[in-house]
């Protein structure tokens, strides 16, 4: 600790960083309101992300399986990462912050920076500043914070890491015994190839990689390991020749009607960025901090700077935009936004970010992208979708719609909250019990006498034709073991079937698509395991219209009684013919089924669903399913 | 000179007889796909295999208009249209189609995360269609007549789709379209009275439109197939015999990277 202006020769400056530890945690534990004493650990597929002090005086690690992690600490809080919530709650510290210091950069959420001078001066010194904002922190918000002084952004963090200050001009001297890993902790910069490659090259620190002549690293490693090494050297990580970008590089939207949604003021942070980059491109410059100005409809005038170590992608952009704009609009107070401006603060020569020669973002997807927007523009975001198939037995349930423009998988392989439960074991598969057997040995056969004669399945159903379909039991393979499914036929107890972990059907029609945005996704770690089957699932071919409301129809049998159910598996009658409302009927000409569905037993309200399979004399195939008491299409084969 | 006049008629005779030739063959290579003929052959969206023989240049043409007649087996057609498409990472655009049922899209081999939909367009249905064509390979619209499309929107959205190079599949009737594909004749086979459950259906896909391309050709195909995606009939007494016993009782993954994990 030394007094600011001593041997300032460093090329930095002086930076104060305030890093909350763990912050994915922290937020993640404010937002569920889990107690501070309590291990809490953020999951992203299937892995940790970030744990508490806690959880790791338990033994939890960054990277370890969600299992494994709950074997070393069984009361482990689970958590899901939410970058978005993870912005939105950092703002109040950034506010907190601001109140004494100008100037407040945001790196990410959990880390910000500000020139240290001006506390420095204000409060008398280094010391007696990080104390102040420690306090002040902790008494608004209650977060725990941590700063560091150092030169430059990098060497600032890394001191912030370890509640230090690094003398003015010593901050190479600082970096040298540290590992060079210590290059790929920010998580938005991926260099784990370079920091293996200078391990293997027996460059195990960041003194003994800047001893490396700049021109050496440059011919030998690229143009980030330039970067690296400047960084490294404890440089600032762009040689000084930034400017100040010309005013007209700035964009600005007037948002008419004002807004005060979120997903509305993604939508526009989506545009306002893309035409900052289109505007940047123009001028061969890329940014690297970002101002984030709005206006709102009571005139107030909110201004946030973040701050990158990358240069920002246009994705990248979007989403420190859409943070920014969540947390002021679910701050509230400050009603709707009505102008909002992205300027450039700080802009470096773009070199490396060129739209991909080959890869995901080619020439085409880009002209189909922004086709949609503009469709987006047309009718709202919300009016165009893209599918995504997640998990459930219906046809309709298996689907969700994203807006184009939001994350098709968003991180997290869990729902929000905690997961309960022990993890799924391997799919089981069914012993289907041969139909005959099953029927006359249902225990809980409603009326034994009406076995043989009102059978509706025909004789040879019983040998060569048994339904061969789904399962006849919707059973959860979380719940039991192979032998259950010997049993038969689901329980009117409703000990068999349904689904834990799946939050889309309720008590509604589990037939309509719901928009359930936390129904748990697969990532791509998650993928590596094993895919659950979802036993009572109708098998492929799936109906190829599946009506957004369940159609009612009426299923009449040759004397033109309705048909009902005599046991979960078994009709009352054969169906014969299939009336919509006010048109004549259809004859059919096959039928499969039933099969019964239990879901969400657990629930309350929920109904015992059964489906079949109708073909039409004039060939056409429909889904329906009995609930209660009609019968309803679900689902159209055309 | 004199006598040279006959042979001089003979040689103009001769020239015209030539230019007459060259021109009836050309003619001929024009006749054969639909649309402007200087794209033949490179300039074309791949289908499935079983569906190529129906389509004059073996695939959907870039800046064509197809129309596919509504009725039993529409979609899966549709579906069958886009997959090769899609497998080969182009875009696709579906508006108006509220009930598209994504899962058997996906079965039939079309990747989601390329399958835009709109599926509501409202009375904007031109617009959103014109926009999609700027982006899109192929831009399905459905509901038109519901719409109230007048026959000058068709040409504005046909001249686009020339324009662009894009491909548009109209579902329901479309007058004026370049080809036009339909389902008949279909036969679902796997369920019995009460047992087995469907496996797949038969189908006659025909195809007729403008020009030389309405030769009436026909093809009989498995739309969808029992995987779901779509199948020549290659042996009709393997797939379309008895139900099949056996079946897995936690359904056949058609496509086992598509489902999801739980948990």
């Amino acid at each position: 600790m030394v007094d600011p202006g001593e041997g300032r020769e460093g090329a930095a400056e002086r930076v104060l960083a305030l890093w909350s530890p763990d912050w994915p945690v922290t937020a993640a534990a404010l937002g569920a309101h889990v107690p501070a004493h309590r291990p809490a650990a953020v999951f992203h597929a299937n892995r940790v992300l970030a744990c508490s002090a806690i959880a790791r005086a338990h033994g939890v690690r960054r990277g370890l399986r969600r299992r494994d992690a709950q074997a070393r600490c069984p009361e482990l809080a689970v958590l899901a990462r939410d970058p978005e919530r993870d912005a939105r709650l950092f703002e109040p510290v950034v506010v907190a912050v601001e109140e004494l210091a100008p100037g407040v950069e945001i790196v990410r959420p959990g880390l910000l920076a500000l020139p240290a001078k001006g506390p420095v001066g204000w409060f008398g010194g280094e010391r007696e500043a990080a104390e102040r904002l420690i306090d002040q922190v902790a008494a608004r918000t209650g977060v725990e914070c941590q700063t560091g002084f150092a030169d430059g952004l990098f060497a600032a963090v890394l001191a912030a890491r370890r509640g230090l200050g690094v003398e003015a001009g010593r901050s190479r001297e600082f970096l040298a015994p540290l590992g060079v890993e210590e290059l790929d902790r920010e998580p938005d910069v991926e260099r784990s190839e370079l920091v293996d490659l200078l391990r293997r090259l027996g460059l195990r620190s960041l003194g003994a990689f800047a001893q490396l002549a700049p021109a050496d690293v440059a011919s030998r490693f690229g143009s980030d390991a330039m970067l690296a090494h400047r960084l490294a050297r404890g440089l600032d990580p762009r040689p000084p020749v930034r400017r100040r970008p010309p005013e007209e590089l700035a964009v600005e939207l007037e948002l008419d009607p004002p807004v005060d949604r979120v997903d509305a003021a993604a939508f526009a942070a989506r545009t306002l960025a893309e035409r900052l980059h289109t505007t940047l491109a123009g001028h061969a410059l890329s940014c690297t901090r970002l101002g984030v100005w709005a206006r709102t409809g009571s005139g107030e005038e909110l201004l946030r700077i973040w701050r990158c170590a990358e240069p920002l992608t246009p994705s990248g952009t979007v989403d420190r935009v859409r943070w920014q704009l969540d947390s002021w609009l679910t701050r509230g107070g400050s009603g709707a936004v009505v102008r909002l401006r992205l300027t450039p603060e700080e802009t470096v020569t773009a070199g490396a970010l060129q739209i991909g020669l080959w890869g995901e973002v080619g020439e085409s997807d880009e002209r189909a992208g922004r086709a949609l927007v503009r469709v987006q523009a047309l009718l709202g975001p919300e009016a165009v979708v893209t599918a995504v198939l997640g998990g459930g037995r219906e046809p309709g349930e298996r689907v969700r719609l994203v807006p184009w423009g939001d994350e098709r998988e968003p991180g997290g392989s869990a729902g929000p909250g905690e997961l309960a439960g022990p993890p799924a074991p391997e799919p089981v598969r069914l012993i289907e019990p041969e139909g005959a057997a099953v029927r006359e040995g249902h225990p809980e056969e409603p009326d034994p006498a009406s076995g043989p004669q009102l059978r509706v399945v025909p004789p040879e159903a019983h040998g060569d034709h048994r339904p061969s379909g789904p399962g006849t039991v919707a059973h959860d393979h979380r719940s039991g073991a192979v032998g259950r499914g010997e049993r038969g036929p689901v329980r009117p107890d409703g000990d068999h079937g349904g689904m834990s972990g799946d939050q889309s059907s309720g008590g509604r029609p589990s037939s309509i698509r719901t928009p359930a945005r936390s129904r748990p996704i697969r990532t791509p770690k998650a993928a590596k395991d094993p895919v659950p089957a979802w036993p009572g699932r109708i098998p492929s071919p799936s109906p190829a219209t599946v009506p957004p409301e369940p159609l009612p129809v009426e299923l009449l049998d040759p004397g033109g009684r309705p048909v009902g159910l005599r046991a979960l598996d078994l009709l009352d009658a054969e169906p014969h013919l299939l009336v919509l409302p006010g048109r004549p009927g259809r004859e059919l000409s096959a039928w499969a089924g039933p099969w019964p569905l239990q879901q969400r037993w657990w629930a309350g309200g929920a109904h015992t669903e059964v489906r079949i399979q109708v073909v039409l004399v004039d060939g056409a195939a429909l889904l329906l399913l009995h609930r209660e008491g009609r019968w309803w299409i679900t689902g159209i084969y055309d | 000179m004199v006598g040279d006049a006959a042979s001089r008629l003979e040689l103009a005779r001769g020239l015209l007889r030539r230019m007459e030739d060259r021109s009836e063959r050309s003619d001929a290579v024009r006749s054969a796909p639909v649309g402007p003929a200087e794209d033949a052959g490179a300039d074309v969206v791949p289908v499935a295999e079983p569906l190529r023989p129906l389509l004059p240049a073996g695939g959907l043409r870039r800046g064509s208009t197809v129309s596919v007649a509504s009725g039993t087996g529409s979609t899966s057609l549709l579906f069958a249209l886009l997959t090769e498409a899609s497998a080969q990472g182009m875009w696709a655009g579906v508006v108006g189609v509220p009930g598209l049922g994504a899962v058997a899209a996906a079965e039939a081999g079309v990747r989601l995360e390329r399958l835009a939909l709109v599926p509501r367009p409202g009375g904007d249905l031109v617009a959103v269609v014109l926009a999609l064509l700027d982006g899109m390979d192929l831009v399905v619209v459905a509901g038109a007549q519901r719409a109230g499309l007048r026959g000058q929107d068709r040409q504005r959205l046909a001249a686009r789709a020339r324009q662009r190079g894009a491909v548009l599949l109209a579902l329901g009737s479309w007058p004026g379209a370049d080809v036009e594909l339909g389902c008949s004749d279909v036969r679902w086979s796997g369920a019995g009275r009460g047992a087995g459950r469907l496996c797949s259906r038969q189908a006659v896909v025909r195809s007729g439109g403008r020009g030389s391309a309405g030769a009436g050709r026909r093809a009989e195909v498995l739309l969808p197939g029992r995987s779901g995606a779509v199948a020549a009939v290659h042996a009709p007494a393997a797939v379309l015999g008895t139900p099949v016993r056996g079946a897995p009782a936690h359904g056949t993954p058609a496509r086992g990277d598509e489902r999801v994990a739980v948990g």
